[in-house]
């Protein structure tokens, strides 16, 4: 394992020190929880998020105007415990209620399920969505759903910006549903990632190999294949994420080209122009591209298409200005 | 009859057990979820271990109660709530009991079950902990009921548990993240399902 850390054990917190003194204007550090939460709270309805660590910028990055109020990190690919997100909902809460954004992993939605009842229990008024963009993954025979990914960072976008706006919980709430009933997204990944306290990569990929609709924790994907060149991976991810979705000619979405840590921009770029060409076939307009490291697994080399059908209520929200560390929107 | 003192013997050697297999339960995880599980149950159980020094009281179900907060608040992920669960809810029986006698120690378990049951919203067959869990639970008290020592019943328990965690292989898993995986879940043992067989036999081997 070569990574710039000290040790294993205290990656997180160290990690969220750093965060904290790079952006000083934007988030603070509740003391003794791993939880950021925005510098200057707006009396508003406020948006938690979390889960493990391993995905920056993902969650911290993203506590700001016109999208988060609190993030909590978890151990390193473990969802945050329920004492943690608790502390976030109680730092965040202006009294106008809480919404949780959770990415539908057992884990954080048993986890972020137990600090609502904290919270319900406190009084204070706490509703929740679960992310589960990503098709790779069945949803008719498996009770649990497919896992939420990169897609969550629309939702993060949207819902933040109606919540901005002063909108009602149920509204934020409902805006929140709606983007992740049209958002779908699928990854894949050419190497795997070493979690800094296992010390080994999560899996093993030959070199000639890659490993298609992988979660973004190095979870085993649905299969693996030889390398292929990038017109060949897009066409098989947006083949299977077209099929999830109804898009009719026309109809307007935003793309989202995320990387997994380690893989450079070029190659993002290189995916992205795969993807504005199949859309255009398609007769599909972009009406806008997002194209960077969003929701990371550590230094795996990979990335995920999500693409958001939008309609005039998403579409107007998420041009509002959005000012976080990891996303800026003017 | 497991007295207090017993009881926390026995929560430490769960500790040790999940420290000797950190590495076990950390690669079965790898095969069909994120590799943490290994690592979070082991620092889980070493919080534990370091908390009880600080309980002084005999009364089982405030060690109990301690051991279930404190895996909570440090283990994360789904181990955190389930086993959390599971221990609160045997807690709750075991309360204002200095001594837990065998007919206590049923309900605590079947307590815990239901508790994993309702908080992982799963049942057996699932390819999950409970598939190490409910044989065991059904071994241990239908060996008590024989009139076994509480040792010789954990140790059919064990043994039980032992089996269930063998047939997980088969199991296609639709709960956790191995359910992700579907069919490719196939051949990989279950690595909650192994913690709890881990679990069972630092019990019988405490009362042994």
């Amino acid at each position: 394992m070569k990574k710039i850390i000290n040790n294993p054990e205290n990656v997180v917190n160290e990690m969220l020190e750093g965060i904290v003194k790079a952006y000083p204007e934007y988030v603070k550090r509740v003391e003794g929880f791993d939880v950021l939460v925005r510098a200057n709270l707006k009396e508003k309805v406020t948006l938690v998020s979390g889960g493990g660590s391993g995905h920056e910028p993902s969650h911290g990055g993203f506590v700001g105007e016109g999208m988060l109020d609190g993030a909590i990190a978890g151990e390193v690919f473990t969802s945050p415990t329920p004492d943690q997100v608790f502390e976030a909902i109680k730092a965040v809460d202006q009294g106008k209620g809480v919404l949780l954004v959770i990415k539908n992993y057992t884990g954080d939605v048993m986890n972020f399920e137990m600090a609502m009842e904290l919270a319900d229990a406190e009084g204070i008024k706490v509703e929740s969505v679960v992310v589960n963009d990503d098709v790779a993954v069945e949803n008719s025979t498996y009770t649990t759903g497919r896992r939420g990914i990169a897609g969550t960072i629309f939702v993060h976008k949207i819902a933040g910006a109606a919540a901005e706006k002063g909108l009602k919980l149920d509204e934020v709430k409902r805006i929140a549903e709606k983007v992740i009933k049209n958002v779908r997204s699928m990854g894949m990944a050419l190497t795997p990632c070493t979690i800094p306290a296992v010390g080994k990569p999560g899996f093993e990929l030959p070199e000639d190999e890659m490993e298609i609709g992988l979660g973004i924790h190095g979870e085993p994907g649905t299969h693996r294949d030889k390398i292929k060149n990038a017109r060949e991976i897009v066409t098989h991810l947006m083949d299977k994420i077209l099929a999830d979705i109804q898009i009719n000619e026309n109809e307007e979405v935003v793309v989202l080209v995320n990387g997994l840590g380690g893989t450079p921009l070029m190659e993002l770029y290189i995916a992205n122009n795969e993807v504005d060409k199949i859309l255009k076939e398609k007769g599909i307009k972009t009406y806008k591209t997002i194209v960077g490291n969003y929701m990371t697994s550590i230094e795996m080399a990979g990335f995920s298409i999500s693409i958001l059908k939008l309609d005039d209520e998403l579409k107007e929200l998420l041009d509002e200005k959005a000012d976080t560390p990891a996303f800026k929107q003017i | 009859m497991i007295t207090g003192e017993l009881l926390v013997r026995v929560l430490k050697n769960i500790g040790i057990k999940m420290n000797e297999n950190k590495q076990l339960l950390t690669e079965l995880d790898a095969a069909i979820g994120d590799a943490d599980h290994g690592i979070n149950m082991n620092k889980g159980f070493a919080a534990v271990s370091k908390k009880l020094e600080e309980v002084k009281s005999d009364d089982c179900g405030e060690i109990l109660k301690t051991t279930a907060m404190t895996l909570i608040s440090t283990v994360g992920g789904a181990s955190g709530p389930l086993y959390g669960t599971a221990f609160l809810k045997a807690s709750i029986v075991a309360k204002g009991k200095i001594e837990l006698d065998k007919k206590t120690i049923i309900k605590m378990f079947e307590e815990a079950i239901k508790g994993i049951v309702m908080r992982g919203k799963a049942q057996i067959g699932e390819k999950t902990m409970l598939d190490a869990l409910i044989p065991a639970y059904e071994a241990l008290k239908e060996s008590i009921e024989q009139g076994d020592e509480l040792s010789i019943a954990f140790n059919k328990a064990t043994y039980a548990a032992c089996e269930g965690v063998e047939k997980t292989k088969n199991i296609i898993a639709t709960k956790g993240r191995a359910s992700y995986l579907g069919e490719r879940s196939i051949g990989h043992q279950d690595p909650g399902a192994t913690s709890s067989y881990l679990m069972i036999k630092a019990i019988a081997d405490t009362l042994i």
